[in-house]
């Protein structure tokens, strides 16, 4: 595994503020980095230092070996980059606008056109091809800015936040590209809705007040919640109590939460692991020592949104 | 250079998107008719050139150059594409250069669709039509002066009001510092050495011994070394300005 992008230090100050401070990481070829944090965290200034857009105060960036203060030129040739906010010209038509970027990259003649239509098609722009931009919905013009950054096929995308404002299907598309893709690139994406991160990233950074708070998998990130290997069972409305009185004489159990569920009456029974070791076979056993058969059965992974409250506001705190 | 020029082509092409750059050239010839014809008595002088004509031009520039230059960073900032454009392998000079191009092209469009003037005065008298072209020289010289003013400015700001109103400003400051009347005015209250100087870097006076056909080098020298601070202001101000 080669480092494809290597951040090193990344310090960025707006006077006397510090909108990100020490940030290291590395992203190799197949990996897909889910870069989190709240608002305001200093996502969006890091990936446009390392995209060489601003200049950092202290440490680099290197993409495929190059220097990002030394060589922008070269990084930006390997770098598909989609600005937060998806930025393009509104009074271009989409396909004017894709193939002027596909000048600017310095493709000719035939080789810009199919690389214009590959985009096109890659993001499913057809429709909507001789639109001006400003035409277009949140989530068309969301998918002409990737189109934009997808055009070279380069070896390093930066995305800052790819499916903001566009609908569940669209997503999914999203999604499943850049999944796709994912094998033969090095990919940093930025986002604030956790299900993405389960669904296509292979790490995770977290990111809060400018600091690198986590760098770990998701399922790692899982793991420090308290609901990693929390049974929940279902069972009718009346085995309720019984089944709650039966859960809390275990010792290897912490909290045992009790809902109500809907209007058929049946009650769901949450059972936390104490240091979120495995407990489903004790439940059961508990549970069969009553009379009681649940009805439904789940282990959770984890939460991870209560992984990155934790993490963001004990760095607030 | 094909880069600069890339970028120039989708900025001049960005001109004629809306109506408003039609508007532009309408109102720059007209205006330019109405002052050369009835202010300069093109008719009554009697002499068959057009004096008048690149005597007014500079005033006018000194509206209309600024509202061509405003959009071309303010715009860019506004919207956020400036981060398109500079994460594209561009560097900061060629977008600088590619957008003060573009605006130079539209100024010389607009300045090449005064040509009825030229036929007017050939077809009324017999001019000395090098004087003429020496006039279109230096008013693409002062034309250029004030672009990159301009297209510097507009990287201050977001709003393309403020980018006009700080173009109009120092175009106004860069021309009356040579006019005499000003000089006049201000002969007491300033040091005649601060005066010689403003007057060294006006535009006005040089831009005058062009139009007479009077093309020195060091006038040349001059403007270029102009156009050339001032781009390079534009570079900076634009680095400056990108984290905002």
């Amino acid at each position: 595994m080669t480092a494809m992008i290597e951040a090193e230090g990344l310090e960025k100050r707006f006077g006397p503020v510090v909108a990100v401070d020490d940030v290291s990481l590395t992203v190799a070829r197949g990996e897909v980095l889910g870069f989190l944090g709240p608002n305001g965290a200093g996502k969006s200034t890091t990936m446009k230092m390392i995209a060489g857009y601003l200049t950092p105060t202290r440490g680099t960036a290197r993409l495929c070996g190059h220097d990002v203060l030394d060589d922008p030129i070269a990084v930006k040739r390997r770098l598909g980059y989609l600005p937060e906010g998806a930025p393009t010209y509104p009074d271009m038509t989409v396909t004017a606008f894709l193939d002027w970027v596909a000048a600017v990259r310095g493709f000719r003649g035939s080789d810009r056109r199919s690389r214009v239509e590959r985009a096109i098609g890659l993001t499913s722009l057809h429709d909507v091809l001789y639109y001006p931009i400003e035409a277009l919905s949140k989530g068309f013009k969301r998918r002409v800015g990737l189109a934009q950054a997808l055009l070279h096929d380069p070896e390093v995308l930066i995305l800052d936040e790819p499916t903001d404002g566009l609908d569940p299907n669209q997503k999914h598309e999203v999604r499943k590209l850049i999944t796709a893709m994912a094998p033969e690139k090095a990919i940093i994406i930025s986002t604030h809705i956790l299900e993405e991160v389960e669904a296509i990233c292979t790490r995770a950074v977290v990111i809060a007040r400018g600091r690198v708070v986590a760098d770990a998998t998701p399922a790692e990130l899982a793991k420090r919640s308290r609901w990693h290997n929390a049974v929940t069972v279902v069972v009718g409305a009346d085995q309720g109590e019984i089944a709650a009185v039966a859960l809390r004489k275990l010792e290897m159990l912490g909290t045992v939460e009790v809902d109500a569920r809907g209007a058929d009456g049946l009650i769901a029974l949450s059972a936390l692991a104490r240091d979120g070791a495995p407990v489903e076979g004790p439940v059961r056993t508990a549970l069969a020592s009553v009379g009681i058969a649940p009805r439904e059965i789940f282990i959770e992974r984890g939460r991870l949104d209560e992984v990155f409250r934790d993490l963001t506001r004990r760095e607030a705190a | 250079m094909r880069t600069t020029l890339i970028v120039a082509r989708r900025e001049l092409a960005a001109y004629f998107a809306t109506p408003v750059a039609y508007v532009f050239i309408v109102i720059f010839l007209v205006m330019l008719g109405a002052l050369t014809f009835a202010v300069g008595n093109f008719f009554d002088r009697g002499q068959a050139d057009l004096a008048p004509f690149f005597t007014f031009l500079p005033w006018l520039y000194l509206l209309l150059i600024p509202a061509i230059t405003m959009r071309l960073w303010a715009e860019e900032r506004r919207a956020g594409t400036i981060e398109l454009l500079l994460t594209l392998p561009v560097t900061m000079w060629q977008a600088v250069l590619g957008k003060f191009l573009a605006a130079w092209a539209f100024a010389a469009i607009a300045l090449a669709l005064t040509f009825p003037m030229v036929i007017t005065v050939n077809v009324l008298g017999t001019p000395d039509n090098g004087v003429i072209l020496a006039g279109y020289a230096g008013a693409l010289l002062i034309a250029a002066c004030y672009l990159a003013i301009g297209a510097a400015l507009s990287a201050t700001t977001k709003n393309q009001v403020i980018a006009f109103v700080l173009a109009t400003a120092a175009c106004f400051v860069f021309t009356v510092f040579g006019s005499p009347v000003v000089a006049g005015f201000l002969a007491d209250a300033v040091p005649a050495d601060v005066l010689e100087a403003a007057r060294r870097i006006s535009l006005i006076g040089r831009y005058e011994s062009v139009t007479r056909g009077v093309i020195a080098v060091r006038d040349l020298v001059f403007f270029a070394t102009f156009i050339g601070f001032w781009l390079y202001a534009n570079a900076v101000i634009v680095d400056l300005r990108k984290a905002g």
